[in-house]
């Protein structure tokens, strides 16, 4: 892999630092006026999902990481592992560890295409669409004629998240939602 | 389309920034300072090894000839001021390689001024009165006395509790990696000023310039940092300090963070000047740098003779950027290098 001195960094580019793949989220120059330049250099680790802060001498470099990022279609589960399928028409399929959805284990549908990041052809991080569309499974009754007035219930759906959606909803009805934030944003 | 042809900064801000400026020009004119314009390229650049220069390929009378982009307008002004010119400023596009950032451009407006025959404690409070004209005052607290002086010493005392001139190598190295988030051992083979350099950016800088001691955020305060060690003086001359320390006859202004001038106590001396070169383009060819030319001319205006007296320059891009509360270097320029 190539190396990436702190003046190419910038958000997104993958690098190796402590042995993990890491993405530069933000990249700051420090410089006193009349001495050496620094860069404050934040960076998620893609394994932990954690931000690291470092600071780097100007001019340093680290390793880029191996690392690519692919779209792929949720397959299945059978309890321990997640299967996704490329879509490049080469149908190869990973599984994916529990620790690389994360949180993001709630937005799962089968058949739509999620981000895989792969890191020496390991499946790391899944990062779902940013809205999708999901079918209410379980909700109060929703509230004839009432399209306007303010007001939330929780709403579940098909795929286990729970998310606060307007009093006229109804179970059955399918949603979109925005992965980001969690949130119901119209119906589909 | 693509809107990348738009400026960075908005029109009003642009209109905000001639005011501001024509502000800058009444100032001096007040005063009886000269504007002057130098060469933007010059057949010798700054050796500076923190400074990366850029430099052009010509075709002039001499031939095909390397021009350096200067970094600031200090040598072609201090040539006039050995010509005779008596005290001059100028707002001076400058340029330095690999600078960008929330408070970097690769290519900025540096105001720079020289008062021949004042002292250096003048000139600073000079600089700060022009400061306190161009930022408004609801950025300002009200207080108008004397100007804050905190020597470098006693600020690393304060923050650190460290003497930066006495403090073994060792402890300095394992401090600064400790407060300036970087691994065990990163600063091992690095000197007293990198780990210097790096305590006062990171831990020291972000306290400076505030109303309130200690408190990040609110209403500024002009703060001026004096006595740095002497291996830190560039151009200035030196002194000795009180605890008997040879000290930079330099001062650094900031507000609210940000370090905005930097004024000397001119070097006059020719031979001081030109070992000061050699000894820079000899730290570059071993830190595997560029060299670069030096400016012969300007060594040759020294031995012809500087006034004795003091100069600042100070970034007018930041100036304006704390004057108008915005967050970015860009929003204050029309074509930031990313968008030129």
């Amino acid at each position: 892999m190539a190396n990436y001195s702190t003046n190419e960094f910038k958000g997104g580019l993958k690098v190796m630092l402590d042995g993990d793949p890491c993405s530069i989220v933000s990249n700051e120059l420090v410089k006193p006026g009349k001495g050496q330049a620094f860069n404050r250099v934040k960076l998620r680790n893609l394994m932990t999902g954690r931000v690291w802060e470092r600071t780097f001498k100007s001019g340093e470099s680290l390793e880029g990481a191996d690392v690519l990022e692919l779209e792929m279609e949720y397959l299945y589960t059978d309890g321990d592992m997640w299967y996704f399928m490329r879509t490049d028409g080469s149908f190869e399929q990973y599984a994916v560890e529990k620790r690389a959805l994360g949180d993001d284990e709630k937005w799962l549908k089968e058949q739509v295409p999620y981000t895989v990041t792969l890191w020496n052809d390991n499946a790391i991080q899944v990062t779902p669409p940013n809205f999708i569309e999901l079918e209410v499974t379980e909700t109060d009754p929703g509230l004839k004629g009432d399209t306007a007035q303010g007001g939330s219930k929780p709403a579940t759906l098909s795929s286990g998240a729970v998310v606060r959606v307007p009093l006229f909803i109804n179970e059955g009805e399918v949603l979109k939602v925005d992965t980001r934030t969690g949130e119901y944003v119209s119906r589909a | 389309m693509s809107d990348a042809w738009r400026p960075t900064a908005d029109m009003t801000t642009l209109r905000d920034r001639a005011r501001l400026i024509a502000r800058v020009r009444a100032f001096f004119a007040e005063r009886g300072v000269l504007e002057v314009e130098t060469p933007i390229l010059g057949q010798g650049g700054s050796t500076d090894i923190h400074l990366a220069s850029l430099s052009a390929l010509a075709r002039t009378a001499a031939g095909r000839q390397r021009l350096w982009l200067r970094t600031s307008p200090e040598f072609h002004m201090k040539r006039l001021l050995a010509a005779g010119s008596g005290p001059i400023y100028q707002l001076a596009k400058s340029f330095r390689d690999g600078e960008v950032g929330r408070r970097h451009n690769v290519e900025f407006t540096m105001l720079e001024w020289y008062r021949p025959g004042m002292s250096l404690a003048s000139l600073m409070e000079e600089t700060a009165a022009l400061i306190r004209e161009v930022l408004s005052p609801s950025t300002l607290s009200d207080e108008q006395g004397p100007l804050r002086c905190r020597p470098y010493r006693e600020l690393f005392h304060e923050h650190l509790e460290i003497d930066p001139f006495s403090v073994s190598l060792d402890r300095l190295r394992r401090l600064a990696a400790e407060r300036g988030f970087m691994p065990k051992g990163a600063l091992d083979d690095e000197p007293r000023e990198t780990c210097l350099d790096l305590l006062m950016s990171l831990v020291i800088e972000p306290t400076l310039g505030w109303a309130k001691e200690d408190s990040k955020g609110g209403q500024g305060s002009l703060c001026a940092v004096v006595d740095y060690p002497a291996s830190q003086a560039a151009l200035a001359r030196r002194h000795v300090d009180a605890y008997g320390d040879e000290v930079a006859s330099r001062f650094e202004l900031y507000f609210q963070g940000v370090e905005l001038a930097n004024g000397y106590d001119e070097l006059t001396d020719a031979a001081e000047q030109q070992a000061r070169f050699d000894e820079d383009n000899a730290q570059r060819r071993r830190l595997g740098f560029d060299e670069v030319d030096v400016d012969t001319r300007l060594v040759a205006a020294l031995a012809q003779g500087l006034p004795d007296g003091s100069g600042v320059a100070l970034g007018l891009d930041r100036l304006i950027q704390l004057a108008l509360a915005k967050p970015r270097l860009s929003d204050v320029l029309s074509f930031d290098t990313s968008g030129c």
